[in-house]
């Protein structure tokens, strides 16, 4: 195997800005708390900052903020900066990130994700509800599906979920296996949204929403920023909080690239991004200590259970039933800080997040000797991953 | 079913125009390869499998079976009163053909994957929205 570049790139630095269901502050606002509180935390000034990335790159209370706000509100002076939708999925920022210092770009750079979604206004129709970046107010892919009132990509996941458990037997016992573990972790979270206790009598007591989805397989819509630094891995010894390496990313979109028209309805595009994770690395899914896998809808986490290889295709209802194997204490312990549905739809940036806390040791839930954690995040065609690791790789 | 004439927002892009214009004499077309004779939807500016631009609508059956489907307890759009199907149905003549709609004209209950529908057209404005119903033979006959 050659060499990596990914592996040039460490994470030094994370932090995030108070979380909240409405915290009635703007997204650049939160941005330049969560921005700050990383730099700081990576041992370093706006001074040494000389990249900036995001998704998606527009303001609004999905975009949250665009990089350019925080490049003028912090007065950064940058060699690189770079912001899109056309990623896989929001970690494309961080893979961005690490291409430009991997490339020599950028040393420094400043990656953020911001949501203001819980102070944001009510769904408007041909809105998208999620993924598809705005394109759903366009004569787009989308244009099949807003006219049946399919407004919401929990339309589009609910039909996925529904052929998984068609053709798997996946039981809604088990999908609820998923929202009742983050809301367990969520507690041990003090930025948590949801921290009431859940039953699994609870979640299946709960109103549908697109059935077989219902309330509380949907994540919570909140306002927050999570910001961290991509640096080279020359800086990890200076890192105070310790740097977090980058073993491999995950890009690859090798099937369709729709909601509606991939080729299996009982997987999506992340069966190939994570496959494409695997081929540039040398560890294995058993070398992995915790998982933080999107759970933007529940059965997209199944969805990435499968994808990245913890158990066979169609037997991840079996693999989370109870709770047992994605616990504290499980084979692979799961969304440790509460993922999106109970600790906020932070947009995979929660789930990065507590990849880096667990790698340093400092997770309110602390998996022991952590060394290998598997971020995933997105749903449908936009999907991305990182296999990041205790020191640089 | 409760979708009675919610509002359809269309947004028809040059090359999908005809999509949401056939039902106009009761049928429904799908974007064909002239070259290939691959059924290409959503349709595209050419052909993704051979490329040629030779392509353009023609009529198929309009029957085809139920890929997946979700019961919306929620009202994503105002005027789509819940409970309401939304569905992925795949055409006869190709299956990988795999369209969105509603299904009506049946209890919200009888939806099932694998059901047979076909076709049925919803006057919007300018445009003709197709919808699927359960197919003649699982509506019982009846003629
Ligand atoms: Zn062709």
């Amino acid at each position: 195997m050659g060499e990596r570049m990914e592996r040039r790139a460490v994470i030094s630095g994370a932090a995030q800005s108070d979380i909240g269901r409405r915290l009635h502050r703007t997204g650049i606002d939160l941005t330049v708390e969560a921005a700050l509180r990383a730099v700081e935390d990576a041992g370093l000034t706006t001074a040494d900052i000389d990249g900036v990335s995001t998704y998606p790159g527009f303001g609004g209370s999905f975009g949250g903020a665009m990089g350019a706000e925080l490049h003028e509100a912090l007065r950064l002076s940058l060699n690189w900066r770079s912001a899109g939708v056309e990623t896989a999925g929001p970690l494309g920022a961080v893979h961005n990130a690490i291409l430009a210092v991997a490339t020599g770009l950028a040393r420094h750079v400043l990656v953020f994700r911001t949501v203001v979604e819980g102070s944001g206004g009510p769904l408007r129709p041909g809105s998208g509800g999620g993924g598809g970046g705005g394109m759903a107010g366009s004569a787009g892919p989308f244009q099949f599906m807003i006219p049946y009132g399919a407004a919401s990509a929990a339309c589009w996941v609910a039909c996925y979920a529904r052929r998984h458990m068609h053709d798997y037997g996946t039981t809604r016992t088990q999908l609820g296996a998923i929202a009742v573990n983050g809301r367990a972790n969520a507690a041990a979270n003090p930025k948590a949204i949801y921290t009431d206790p859940m039953t699994i009598d609870d979640y299946l007591a709960v109103r549908m929403v697109s059935d077989p989805l219902c309330l509380y397989d949907c994540d919570v819509p909140c306002d927050g920023s999570t910001a961290v630094v991509v640096s080279h891995r020359d800086h990890a010894p200076d890192a105070p909080a310790g740097a977090v390496g980058v073993n491999a990313m995950g890009t690859a979109i090798r099937g369709r690239p729709s909601w509606d028209q991939f080729d299996d309805l009982t997987s999506m595009m992340m069966r190939h991004t994570a496959a494409s994770m695997w081929e540039r690395t040398e560890l294995t899914v058993d070398d992995v200590d915790t998982a933080q896998l999107y759970d933007g809808f529940s059965w997209l986490t199944l969805a990435w259970i499968e994808a990245m290889g913890f158990c066979g295709k169609g037997e991840s209802g079996a693999f989370v039933e109870g709770g047992v194997n994605i616990g504290p204490d499980g084979s692979v312990p799961l969304n440790t800080s509460g993922g999106q549905l109970s600790a906020g739809r932070l947009h995979g940036f929660g789930h990065l997040h507590e990849a880096v806390m667990q790698l340093r040791g400092t997770a309110n839930i602390q998996v022991s000797g952590c060394e290998v954690v598997a971020v995933g995040a997105g749903g449908g065609p936009e999907t991305g991953c990182l296999l990041l690791t205790k020191g640089p790789s | 079913m409760s979708v009675d004439s919610p509002p359809r927002f269309v947004l028809a892009s040059p090359e999908s125009e005809f999509y949401w214009r056939s039902g106009a004499d009761g049928r429904l077309r799908i974007q064909r390869c002239g070259e290939c004779s691959r059924w290409v939807h959503p349709p595209g500016p050419a052909c993704p499998f051979c490329h040629s631009r030779r392509v353009g609508p023609e009529p198929v059956a309009g029957t085809g079976t139920v890929a997946t489907y979700t019961i919306n307890h929620k009202e994503w759009i105002p005027g789509f009163t819940p409970p309401y199907v939304f569905a992925f149905v795949e055409l006869d003549e190709d299956p990988t053909v795999r369209i969105g709609t509603n299904i009506v004209d049946c209890e919200i209950d009888e939806v099932e994957i694998g059901m047979r529908v076909e076709v049925l057209f919803e006057p919007s404005g300018e445009w003709h929205v197709p919808l699927f119903r359960p197919a003649e033979a699982e509506r019982g006959g009846g003629t």
